[in-house]
């Protein structure tokens, strides 16, 4: 019933939601049930790209809904994915226990090669995974919302805003690199053994993460339909197209960016926390802000304020990525650059554009 | 005060706390009849005085003209009430006790100040009828908003606006697709929805034919009376077609205030617009 009047006017997330349905069915089976050998087999390691093809994915929507829907290019949304990755991946840190390289049941390998005698405060609870959960989210919650509250009242707009949230995820990359911060320096953290008590090397736990991915994936794809379905959403695109005249009809146009920043960071979050286990590694080089550059490249590809088109975007781009980096790992950056031209110059909506003008020609 | 006196203030059971006081009276009061007092209201820009000792009472339920030649401070005087710009020093009511300026553009348009652009702002990706809802007098919090639902009375009420407005086979058009004059009538709606006390209008009839012009005057005279009308316009046969009282500001404080005829026979105001 509520899923029915979210998806009344969309289409395109209509197809979306069943191609993921149907591809998060069809993966597990191929790969556990269908021998290796066989055509239709899908190797673990395919599954894994995929599940992390998911979590771009519902980054993307996060960095659409603030794009695409509210008009704030954020061109740092990196920093909040990263910070939910770190966070799950002092989890899985903590998971490891004593069989790291120094066998210290306490603290990770890092620590003990720094020569740290204690846990520092911020890593207690991790070792509890509600906690970490819980903390996915705060984090980057907390800083969106803390960063949101300064810029949004100062009324800090436009690309001044976009330089700033740059600047955000860099400053972060650079405190993260250090080693004294504790977060392991420019290694990061790595060498997870596993989760929930699940071996994270198994095909099961891959296949499991595979399906949190797209779980996540779908109600995350709801959950900003629904927001833009309601008033709020009506009101948040008045905010991109004329933030003025909204503020002397009475809203506090501050409030409304506020809370969807903080949604949408919480939502990049809970991607990051995903991909870090699949990946098995989270850096510092996650902040970076060519990433998060990335990541409006693959939105505005997709094509911007669709939602279903930036996760179109992600899949696409991160493809081409993976098959230029392995057969021409050379001309992937000119690949994108070319990517991004075409998409401004032919599909100025994006893929998602090309879907509508059909739908267009025909009625 | 004595300190008997003081325990006496505090313990006093009909009132509140002095610090519990809001700043702003949540209540409009016109018990003087008058809705909006401007009272020594200067402001400059880098030098120059945009507003220079202003004085400007607008009755409740009036319809006021103001007129004067360019630069005259019409729109930045729009910008002080509707809290956009602060004025340097001067104060500005809205009834008897509601301080403008110590409010906030949002809280001044729910305390009862609708404002209509010089240019025509609407929200073009919107439907018109999606414009008005947004429109709406109702709480504008973050959440009620998210969880917004039409009631049946709310809808009618659309309608009613739409029908005034003249937009009523245009409500599920998209607002970035009306002709010029049809956009002014929607934000002049748009005003409407929210239930304003008093409206001020930036001029509502530039680039207007001559047909859409008389609509407009006639919507127009039509609010004053449940509203209170200040329209600031540079079209003279406009405003004496619709004026009861007309105000004259030139560099930035009032010139001369009257009936057209009066105005238009003031020696100064003559100066003004003629030069001689």
């Amino acid at each position: 019933m509520f899923l029915k009047k979210i998806l009344k006017d969309d289409r395109g997330g209509q197809v979306f939601l069943t191609i993921l349905l149907v591809v998060s069915l069809l993966v597990p089976l191929l790969n556990l049930v269908v021998p290796e050998g066989n055509a239709f087999h899908i190797s673990t390691y395919t599954v894994t790209l995929l599940g992390k093809y998911l979590t771009y994915a519902l980054l993307a929507i996060a960095v659409d809904l603030v794009w695409g829907i509210l008009g704030i290019l954020s061109l740092g949304h990196g920093a909040f994915f990263a910070l939910g990755g770190y966070a799950m991946g002092m989890y899985l840190m903590r998971q490891i226990g004593d069989r790291g390289v120094y066998g210290n049941p306490e603290l990770p390998d890092f620590m003990v090669f720094l020569n740290w005698k204690e846990l520092p405060w911020f890593w207690h609870g991790f070792d509890q995974f509600w906690f970490a959960a819980l903390m996915v989210m705060l984090v980057p919650g907390l800083l969106a919302y803390l960063f949101g509250w300064l810029a949004f009242r100062s009324r800090v707009t436009g690309v001044y805003l976009s330089i700033m949230t740059q600047a955000l995820t860099y400053a972060l990359m650079l405190a993260f690199f250090r080693n004294e911060l504790g977060f392991g320096g420019n290694n990061g953290l790595t060498d997870f053994k596993d989760i929930l008590g699940f071996s994270l090397q198994t095909d099961a736990t891959r296949i499991g993460l595979f399906l949190a991915s797209a779980i996540a994936l779908a109600f995350g794809y709801l959950a900003c339909r629904a927001i833009v379905q309601s008033k709020l959403g009506r009101v948040a695109i008045a905010v991109r197209d004329s933030e003025d005249r909204l503020r002397f009809i009475g809203y506090r146009v501050e409030n409304v960016k506020l809370w969807i920043f903080t949604f949408s960071a919480i939502l990049a979050g809970i991607a990051g926390a995903l991909y870090v286990p699949q990946v098995a590694i989270i850096n510092p080089g996650e902040f970076s802000p060519l990433l998060s550059i990335e990541m409006v490249i693959w939105v505005a590809i997709g094509g911007r304020s669709t939602l279903y088109g930036a996760v179109v975007g992600a899949i696409l781009v991160n493809f081409s990525k993976t098959y230029f980096t392995g057969a021409f790992p050379e001309i992937w950056l000119y690949a994108l650059g070319g990517l991004f031209i075409f998409a401004t110059m032919y599909l100025p909506q994006g893929v998602a554009g090309l879907f509508n003008r059909n739908k267009e020609a025909q009625a | 005060m004595s300190a008997l006196d003081t325990v006496r203030e505090v313990m006093r059971r009909d009132e509140v706390f002095e610090f519990l006081k809001p700043d702003i009276n949540p209540n409009l009061n016109v018990s003087k009849d008058i809705i909006l007092y401007m009272e020594d209201v200067s402001v400059s820009f880098d030098g120059f005085k945009a507003i220079n000792n202003l004085n400007l009472y607008i009755n409740d339920g009036e319809l006021r003209c103001i007129i004067g030649p360019n630069g005259a401070g019409k729109t930045t005087m729009m910008d002080i009430i509707t809290g956009r710009t602060r004025p340097d020093n001067g104060t500005v009511y809205f009834g008897q006790s509601m301080n403008l300026l110590r409010m906030t553009e949002p809280e001044i348009s729910n305390a009862g100040i609708g404002r209509k652009f010089q240019k025509p702002t609407i929200f073009e990706n919107h439907s018109v009828f999606e414009n008005l809802e947004l429109s709406m007098k109702c709480d504008k919090g973050v959440w009620a908003t998210l969880f917004a639902t039409l009631t049946g009375e709310q809808r009618d009420n659309i309608e009613q606006v739409l029908v005034k407005i003249g937009l009523q086979d245009n409500a599920m058009q998209r607002a970035g697709a009306l002709s010029h004059g049809q956009k002014q009538w929607l934000e002049i709606g748009m005003l409407l929805m929210q239930r304003p006390r008093l409206l001020l209008v930036d001029e509502p009839v530039a680039g207007m034919t001559h047909q859409e012009m008389e609509k407009t005057g006639e919507l127009l005279t039509s609010l004053a009376g449940e509203h209170s009308v200040v329209v600031v316009e540079h079209d003279m046969d406009f405003v004496r077609s619709i004026a009861r009282k007309v105000t004259v500001l030139h560099q930035g404080s009032v010139l001369s205030e009257g009936t057209m005829d009066e105005v238009q026979n003031d020696p100064r105001v003559v100066e003004v617009y003629l030069g001689s």
